[in-house]
């Protein structure tokens, strides 16, 4: 379990990584914290020729909050987000689903951005950015970006990233006084990839719901203020478009009954922060 | 042994070992320094689970700088010869795939180079032409006279089948009230010690000698068959162990084919030879306990008295019979009839081989698979009379009075008081309270149940149970074997101070502690006084065959085996003594680093200095003292004796008894266990170190608790492999392992030096089935397999499905596990003709394939390609071959494929359709189904769902653009490409 040949470039400004990116394309990998890039190289499931490493960038490591939003660069470990004083307060959704990621030791090397980059489909930051309608900014040499969340994601493992592009960071929009959320997953163990998870955010006239683990991706949909049964056929129309497979851990069925259980369970717990 | 007021023995002391263990300082296999010039191994392995190799190019592979040896199993072959098999039967055992591979993860190449990272590059030049044969993965279907077989030479794929009869089963069964069973399928799961395996090896031409270091554990019966394996006489393979094991649980007992492998590598490469297993390896292809069909049923009275047993045990060793199995189906066969007094059973024993990895030695070896059975066994019965399950367990239980208690297959049980055990568990674990809580929580219309489980724990195995494989005219042939060798050297250096030297090789159990404190007490010292010297090396230090730490043997057997040797050179010491203090001999005592006259302890010398007497002034000695420098001692009980002409077997020496009861909850929605109180009772003989008994109940706790709800060694039907990295195998962390309530009697084993008795396997026999009794009384279900995971127990709770609002397509059936299937469409603007002939065009096809270096055209229907496929960074290279039948021009054709990488291989095949329309547009729908193997199954299965159908769909798009294009005007196409530069999707 050794990985091939590669050569590492440790980029001293951003427009190094950014130039190494134009010139190597799609075989150069970015590399932050490496929580998932290490064992795939090592494993040799993934043989980039190069590697870009970016925890140098002072300009990629800040976390910044504006009135409606918290970027994080993409040299932000998970750990030092989740520690931030007041993440609940400004991001409640955000501050729930953050220990679910990994654990403590993949959180304190693991990046918030890495985890977005590589587009699990049970990964739980994909899944808040995707309900809070987040958005990633992407940068290359010449031209800034931003794709909204929704529209980044576009399936296992795949992005809307190109090959010349860095991420260079996410945006979390802030809690808002009128707006409730919740969380929920089902692993096996803690820290294990989610069989299934839903986020909601809702609102006096609107629910949305996203859920990761089940689809290709996060998906989320959205539906006025229902309840009752209604509410329980919207979900489990969602539960049946996720076109959930069979695997090792878990089958298709057992993950409709769990999105149509811990969505309701979520979007209720997230009306009752409103109230 | 004559207890000393403030014994060591007994108490808490803090373990010896801690101090160096949690700074960083053991000394494990990867610490240790090499010599200089060191090589490397890296070992190609199978991703199918069997497959003829017709032929292994490694020429590429060997030219590459740095690289030494390629080996093969043709070199193998010519330098060894082949392992022995447990069995009378003519198969050959080999310690890497000669001629076919049998299961995913066989080695089939060995490359040593200048480092690991060299050697797995070299690892990626090999190319192996496989021939692919059915698997054999399930047990059942292995018996099928049909079944694809995995010998050529065996008529069947059944390796042994043996029947037993003891007492009169059968007119117990027609005379009992009730004819009650059970049928069981135990899963497959491991131990999965920390560390891995670990080897350095050499050879030297000169004495034509190889010299192993390894973490490997015993018994060191394997060490005859290292050496016959390679062909060197016992004296030329010195075999030795690091310090420091990170953990073994019995796999490391499975290392040896490697010990043989690498020892041909380091031959063939005429330098030392360093290979590390990974985990990737460590799961994929080390060693697995066995999976088993057992078929059990009882003849029962009214009153739930059991008459008779009728065992039908299907044990299924995987690929190879390797020493020592059938093992694990007979190490439990003296106790088949579990902690009760059945006087009646019948046996059948069959063993099985499938394409799946070979099995050994783990945790529990054999008890869990018993138990499984035996245990719910009793639950049902209990259940189906109507009876109290305690009740039940109670009617049946060896009397107190009748020990040594001979069972009806031949087991000796040592000693016990099985129902004081029993009733002080109930009392002091709180039974009625728990009952209490399942009323309550039903109540509430949760689902609670209470399980049970009374098990004997065997330890310290007869060397000779594992000939009960054999007919008795097969053992009388090959003589009697039995015994089980223990041994410990004590020795004092001139300073008077005192070593000991163990062959029991731990693996962090802490036994230089508990032998430190018996030999304090025998010689009146300190524990601080005594150096244990723990690890092994047969060239120098004293062992036998049952040397080596397996079947809970430690307490029992070694550290007997220490008090024995230190008994003994305190004798002698008494006698010099003596001498000095004028006394007689039999005045002395140790005690306090003195030695002193018993009725005048003034007058006394100090251990150390009379320690040293044999060094400095031996002419000082008493002549019926010879030396007192050094004894070694061997002990082995008179007790174990070789398997009868009627195949009864004392298979172990000591029998420790638990009764486990716990209380748990399963959540109705998510199936998740929660485990609300586990109460543990053992009665293990006299308790030499509490909180290390405690560890090691702890420890097997969580291993069982790992095999009943989380762990196991999956496989597809096609025999890939599933759970090949830790994200797919789940061991429980201690975020998932609650603390048990451990409660203790004690009933001394006559039959031990110290009375003490095995204890570190115990959970791993009673737990899974406590646990899985609770789950049966939770869901008022008969029958429940391990892992007893979420998705099986919610499957086992939930009503019908809501049903798809009414436009969203049925969902998909489930099919088998992991074959892949998927369906689709997609659109293409042309005609069905030209999208006909697209699809024939080899020119086309390489412009289309995802990833497509290469198209050859083989025939007018048989496509080679070249092509790298992936999805986001995970990419491998592959060579694909499609064959197309059923072509109906231009509407619908079949597709039969393959593509085989370093990542794995695919076998699939598809179907596609095509429709016109009046608008000249096709409609392309297609569905397949595909097994992918190697690999990519064994660490991405979460994923290859998703990654087969982006590889599909890029493929129909790809068509469709490229088909299109051809009958696009050509600004249309330059408009797109401008477009696409531009970054919009047109």
């Amino acid at each position: 379990m050794k990985p091939p040949l590669f050569d590492y470039v440790r980029a001293d400004t951003l427009g190094e990584a950014h130039a190494v990116l134009a010139a190597e394309g799609p075989d150069a990998r970015v590399i932050a914290g490496g929580q998932t890039l290490i064992p795939m190289l090592s494993m040799r499931l993934a043989r980039p020729k190069v590697l870009i490493d970016i925890m140098r960038l002072p300009e990629l490591a800040t976390i910044e909050e504006t009135e409606d939003a918290i970027h994080v660069g993409a040299a932000v470990r998970q750990a030092e987000l989740l520690a931030r004083p007041e993440l609940a307060n400004r991001q409640p959704l955000l501050a729930a689903a953050l220990p679910w990621v990994g654990h403590a030791q993949t959180r304190s090397r693991g990046t918030v951005c890495g985890s977005v980059a590589h587009a699990d489909p049970s990964a739980e930051i994909p899944l808040v950015l995707v309900a809070l309608a987040g958005s990633i900014a992407l940068s290359t040499r010449r031209r800034r970006r931003t794709v909204a969340a929704e529209q980044f994601f576009l399936g296992l493992l795949s992005t809307d990233r190109r090959d010349e592009e860095l991420i260079a960071g996410v945006s979390f929009p802030c809690t808002r006084p009128d707006h409730g959320y919740a969380f929920r997953e089902f692993g096996r163990r803690h820290g294990d990839f989610a069989i299934a998870a839903c986020a909601a955010v809702v609102t006096a006239g609107s629910v949305r719901l996203a859920v990761g683990g089940v689809a290709d991706r996060p998906v989320a949909r959205e539906w006025g203020a229902l309840s009752g049964s209604a509410l329980d056929d919207a979900i489990n129309e969602l539960a049946y478009d996720l076109d959930a497979r069979d695997d090792l851990h878990a089958t298709a069925r057992f993950r409709r009954d769990l999105v149509r259980q811990l969505g309701r369970d979520v979007i209720m717990e997230a009306r009752r922060c409103l109230a | 042994m004559s207890v000393q007021a403030q014994a060591w023995t007994g108490r808490s002391i803090e373990r010896v070992e801690d101090a160096a263990l949690l700074t960083g300082r053991g000394r494990y296999i990867d610490d240790l320094g090499v010599a200089t010039g060191t090589l490397h191994a890296a070992i190609l392995r199978s991703p199918h689970a069997h497959a003829k190799i017709k032929a292994v190019r490694t020429e590429a592979a060997a030219a590459l700088p740095g690289v030494t040896a390629v080996i093969t199993g043709a070199d193998v072959v010519g330098l060894t010869t082949s392992l022995p098999v447990g069995v009378r039967a003519p198969i050959k055992c080999w310690p890497i795939a000669v001629d076919s591979a049998r299961y995913v993860g066989e080695p089939v190449a060995v490359v040593v180079a200048r480092d690991r990272y060299r050697a797995e590059d070299a690892l990626d030049l090999i190319e192996v032409d496989y021939q692919l044969l059915p698997a054999v993965v399930d047990p059942h279907d292995a018996l099928d006279a049909g079944a694809q077989r995995l010998y050529e030479s065996l008529s069947s794929n059944v390796a042994s089948d043996r029947r037993f009869r003891y007492g009169d089963p059968q007119a117990a069964f027609a005379e009992a009230a009730h004819r009650i069973g059970i049928d069981v399928h135990y899963p497959r799961n491991s131990c999965t010690p920390l560390e891995t395996y670990g080897i350095i090896a050499s050879y030297d031409p000169g004495e034509d000698a190889y010299d192993i270091l390894s973490g490997f554990q015993g018994p060191f019966s394997i060490h005859s068959v290292i050496a016959r394996a390679l062909k060197v006489p016992g004296n030329r393979l010195r075999l030795r162990t690091p310090p420091d094991s990170g953990g073994s649980f019995g796999i490391k007992q499975g290392v040896f084919p490697y010990l043989v492998l690498m020892g041909v590598a380091a031959r063939v490469a005429g330098r030392p030879v360093k290979w590390i297993e990974d985990r990737l390896e460590h799961l994929t292809g080390s060693v697995s306990a066995t999976n088993r069909v057992t078929r059990l049923e009882a003849a029962v009275d009214r009153d739930g008295r059991v008459r008779a047993l009728a065992w039908d045990q299907i044990e299924d060793v995987g690929a190879h019979i390797r020493a020592p199995e059938p093992a694990t189906l007979y190490r439990m066969h003296g106790n088949l009839t579990g902690a009760y007094d059945i006087r009646h059973m019948s046996v059948r024993n069959r063993v099985v081989v499938t394409n799946k990895t070979p099995t050994g030695l783990n945790r529990g070896f054999g008890g869990p698979q018993v138990y499984y059975a035996l245990e719910r066994l009793m639950q049902r019965i209990a259940l189906e009379l109507k009876l109290d399950p305690i009740d039940v367990i109670r009617r049946n239980l060896v009397p107190a009075n009748a020990f040594p208690y001979r069972t009806a297959s031949g087991a000796l049980l040592d000693s016990g008081n099985y129902q004081q055990a029993l009733e002080a568990a109930l009392r002091d674990g709180d039974l009625a309270g728990l009952q209490a809580r399942r009323d309550a929580a039903r109540r509430e219309g949760r689902l609670y149940g209470i399980g049970f489980a009374a098990v004997v724990e065997p330890s310290v195995s007869n060397m000779g149970y594992i000939t009960t494989a054999l007919t008795p005219e097969e053992r009388a042939k090959a003589g009697p074997k039995n015994g089980a060798q223990a041994t410990a050297t004590i020795s004092l250096d001139p300073l008077g101070t005192v070593s000991a030297h163990i062959a029991s090789v731990p693996q962090g159990q802490g036994h230089r502690t508990v032998l430190a404190q018996v030999i304090a007490d025998e010689l009146g010292l300190k524990p601080s006084d005594i150096v244990v010297v723990a690890e092994m090396d047969t060239a120098r230090d004293g062992w036998s065959i049952a040397s080596g730490n397996y079947s809970s043997r430690f307490a029992a057997a070694v550290c007997g085996a220490a008090q024995l040797a230190a008994a003994r050179l305190k004798s002698k010491l008494a006698r010099i003594a003596a001498a000095q203090l004028n006394v007689g001999a039999e005045e002395i005592e140790f005690a306090d680093g003195k030695v002193r006259a018993r009725r005048n302890p003034d007058n006394a010398a100090p251990f150390g200095r009379l320690a040293a007497t044999s060094h400095w002034a031996p002419a000082t000695q008493p002549s019926d003292v010879d030396q007192a420098i050094r004894e070694t001692a061997f002990w082995t009980p008179p007790e174990l004796t070789a398997p009868t002409e009627a195949d009864e077997i004392n298979s172990s020496l000591c029998h420790g008894f638990i009764f486990d009861m716990c209380g748990l909850e399963i959540d109705r929605v998510t199936g998740a266990v929660r485990i609300d109180k586990y109460v543990t009772m053992h009665d293990c003989g006299r308790v030499l170190h509490p909180g290390m008994v405690a560890g090691q109940i702890t420890g097997g706790f969580a291993h069982a608790l790992g095999a009943a709800l989380y762990e196991e060694y999956a496989y597809a039907p096609d025999g890939s492999f599933l759970a090949g990295t830790f994200a797919d195998y789940l061991v429980p962390t201690s975020m998932e392992v609650p603390a048990p309530l451990i409660l203790h009697i004690e009933t001394p084993s006559p039959f031990t030096p110290l009375g003490a008795k095995g204890v570190g396997e115990g959970n791993c026999m009673s737990t899974p089935v406590c646990l899985a009794n609770a789950v049966a009384d939770a869901l008022g279900i008969a029958d429940i397999g391990l892992p007893l995971t979420p998705a099986k127990l919610a499957a086992a709770t939930q009503n019908a499905e809501p049903p798809p609002p009414a436009r969203t397509a049925a969902a998909m059936p489930a099919g088998k596990r992991r074959a892949l299937h998927g369906a689709g469409e997609a659109r293409v603007a042309a005609p069905p003709k030209a999208v006909w002939n697209a699809l024939l065009d080899t020119r086309i096809l390489a412009s289309i394939i995802p990833g497509c270096h290469d198209v050859e055209q083989v025939s007018a229907t048989h496509f080679r390609a070249d092509v790298t496929l992936g999805v986001g960074p995970v990419k491998g290279r592959y060579r694909a071959e499609v064959k197309l039948e059923d072509l109906v021009s231009p509407r619908s054709a079949t597709l039969i494929g393959s593509a085989v990488g370093a990542l794995g291989s695919a076998v699939g095949k598809g179907s596609v359709r095509l429709a016109g329309d009046a608008a000249g547009t096709t409609i392309i729908s297609y569905d397949y189904d595909a097994e992918i193997g190697g690999k990519a199954a064994a660490v991405g299965g979460r994923l290859l769902d998703g990654a087969a159908r982006i590889v599909i769909r890029q493929f129909f798009e790809a068509l469709a653009r490229r088909v299109a294009g051809i009958s696009k005007p050509a600004w249309r196409l330059w408009l797109e490409r401008l477009l696409a530069q531009l970054g919009r999707r047109p």
